[in-house]
């Protein structure tokens, strides 16, 4: 069993925003399992509930009612600190406006979820450079944010993601701000991620084209997910 | 946690190097403002009230007749008083005997009315009078009545022009008098009186060649300290009444009047320019916070978004905070430095362009930084906390 033992389980979770006659289900009762090694990408429409899935997922809110099992443990209504602690340590972001330290390094940024960790300083060095060197911008290690392209700077963010090497790497409409042909090059990147390093991804987006990239596909349509392709084998 | 906070704060100041020089130089005007101006405003008070002691707070004025009671015959003193005077009183540093009479004085085709004082070198001293030219009268000017004087500078002005007249003659009435010397100026006093219009001659000379008598007019006593004027007027009193043979019941034909009037002026124009000056501190510390806060909460509305990409990649709430806190108190800390280098410097620098004394105060200086420091660090701290109680995706959202 604990071979199978998913990365990630929702059951039954729900999320509401708002009260009484204001009140709206976000979620309305998912039941989710991912596993190490998988590329999800959840699509559905805007105002579906997939972003606020992600959120929940990436343990950025927490649900409303049921159950988060992050490596066989409930942590669905843990306190904001360990929250925190469990981003820092199994969980990469990449979003859509890239949010990196805008007149900060590449290299900086890149240390930034390191020091987060306590890394050794030469340690932080040697990691980001070879992360640098996995998205192709070893050489920009010096370059502010401001100063790269955007289709730079989300690998730079992607880059952040998995410096740490996290269990899991959430992205959010990672194409959204690029055009295609960058879209193409990072769902490339992330794809090659996923099948050499075996990095765990969970993709939101609501591009067909973007979305194929991805071995399983999950739907969301009000709240529910509507199909999920399930788990490829 | 502590070290790796000041490494990220430091990377922050550094990366955005043109926000931190803002926030500090907002927190060294703030500080270098309130310093300057209450270190002038300090420099301004002391100058003035030295310029009030200069008229000679400690001063008593023996006159004859009697200031406000009944009128009685005014028999004027005589000089053998002023010895005994010098003689009998005890703290007393100075004793000036005074005849002032008007006269004109003429110079070739200028001429000028002026007062004439005949006195002593000790008129110079219990007024702090200083001379730019030449010399005080000797003891033998003193002792025979030479018709020598000192002139003030209006008197000289109006006669010679742009001349220094030390040796040159001119006619008082109707003698002629040898110059000797020239009073540094003292300008028009509180009650508008132009104190440079003066002449200074030996008394006896004015006894003798001009009034024609022996009479002294004025007697001015110099205490030592303010604190026995009471005393020692009092031992004058007695003296003179005896003096002067008044039995107990008669009424004196002399006052002592002391220079209360001056001594309240001070007191008041003390009063006012202290309230004054804390005005000016407190409207500097004022406006200093302002700037202070305004740029601390410009920039921390920036920062919401960084503190939500913080948060996303692993900080928990008080990682943030405490790189805040320290951000805010070293550029405070820095900021408060420097602005406490540049209020002392700028106002030494104006206190001597300005003639005014440098009156280091440190109290200002410490009231300042600390003000300065928990306006930096409470609109650094506070607001960032704010931010970090947000959700992160709430705080990444911020535009």
């Amino acid at each position: 069993m604990p071979e199978d033992q998913p990365l990630i389980a929702l059951r039954g979770v729900t999320k509401i925003y708002g009260s009484g006659e204001a009140e709206v289900t976000a979620l309305g009762g998912i039941n989710l399992d991912v596993h190490d090694g998988e590329f999800v990408a959840v699509m559905g429409p805007s105002g579906s509930g997939k972003s606020t899935c992600m959120n929940i997922l990436g343990c950025l809110d927490a649900p409303t009612s049921g159950q988060y099992y992050f490596r066989g443990v409930d942590v669905a209504s843990i306190t904001r600190e360990d929250r925190a602690m469990l981003r820092r340590h199994y969980i990469g972001f990449v979003f859509q406006g890239f949010n990196l330290l805008k007149r900060t390094t590449a290299l900086e940024n890149l240390e930034l979820p390191l020091i987060y960790r306590g890394v050794p300083r030469g340690e932080r060095r040697r990691l980001g450079m070879a992360a640098l060197a996995q998205v192709g911008l070893a050489e920009r290690w010096n370059h502010t944010a401001a100063e790269l392209s955007g289709g730079q700077q989300q690998r730079v963010a992607i880059a952040r993601a998995l410096v740490a090497s996290p269990s899991v790497v959430f992205a959010d409409e990672p194409t959204g701000n690029l055009d295609s042909a960058k879209s193409h090059e990072i769902m490339q990147l992330l794809k090659s991620l996923n099948a050499e390093n075996g990095l765990t991804i969970v993709l939101v987006t609501h591009e067909e084209d973007v979305a194929s990239y991805a071995g399983r596909h999950v739907r969301f349509h009000d709240g529910m997910i509507a199909s999920d392709s399930g788990r490829a084998r | 946690m502590i070290w790796n906070a000041l490494l990220l704060a430091l990377r922050e100041i550094r990366n955005n190097l043109l926000r931190s020089s803002l926030t500090t130089l907002g927190i060294v005007i703030g500080v270098g403002a309130v310093i300057l101006m209450v270190t002038l405003g300090a420099g301004a008070t002391t100058r003035i009230t030295a310029e009030f002691s200069s008229l000679g707070n400690n001063l008593l004025a023996i006159v004859p007749g009697q200031e406000n009671g009944p009128p009685t015959a005014v028999t004027p003193f005589e000089i053998s008083v002023v010895d005994k005077i010098q003689r009998e009183i005890p703290n007393l540093t100075e004793v000036v005997p005074e005849l002032a009479v008007q006269g004109v004085l003429v110079n070739g085709n200028h001429n000028h009315n002026s007062q004439i004082d005949g006195t002593t070198n000790a008129y110079l001293h219990s007024r702090n009078w200083t001379l730019i030219a030449g010399r005080e009268f000797s003891p033998a000017e003193i002792l025979a009545g030479k018709s020598v004087c000192i002139i003030g500078e209006t008197d000289r002005r109006e006669l010679f022009g742009d001349q220094v007249p030390v040796g040159q003659r001119i006619r008082i009435n109707k003698i002629t008098c040898e110059i000797i010397g020239v009073l540094a100026p003292k300008g028009v006093s509180t009650f508008g009186q132009d104190m440079d219009e003066l002449v200074l001659m030996p008394l006896k000379a004015v006894q003798r060649k001009i009034a024609g008598n022996t009479e002294v007019n004025v007697i001015r006593v110099l205490v030592d300290r303010p604190e026995n004027i009471a005393h020692v007027k009092d031992l004058i009193q007695r003296l003179m009444r005896e003096v002067r043979h008044i039995i107990p019941g008669q009424v004196d034909d002399f006052s002592v009047e002391d220079l209360q009037e001056i001594t309240q002026i001070v007191t008041a124009v003390t009063l006012v320019l202290t309230a004054f000056l804390s005005a000016v501190a407190a409207v500097s510390l004022l406006v200093g916070g302002i700037g202070i806060m305004n740029i601390m909460l410009v920039s921390v509305t920036e920062r919401t978004r960084e503190i939500g990409i913080r948060l996303a990649i692993g900080a928990r709430e008080r990682d943030v905070l405490l790189q805040f806190l320290i951000e805010a108190i070293l550029m405070s800390a820095f900021g408060g430095i420097l602005g406490v280098l540049l209020g002392l410097g700028g106002s030494a620098a104006i206190c001597y362009a300005l003639k005014i004394p440098f009156v280091f105060q440190p109290g200002i200086v410490i009231i300042a930084v600390g003000f300065a420091a928990i306006v930096g660090v409470a609109f650094g701290y506070f607001p960032a906390r704010r931010a970090a109680r947000l959700d992160p995706i709430e705080a990444l959202r911020h535009e």
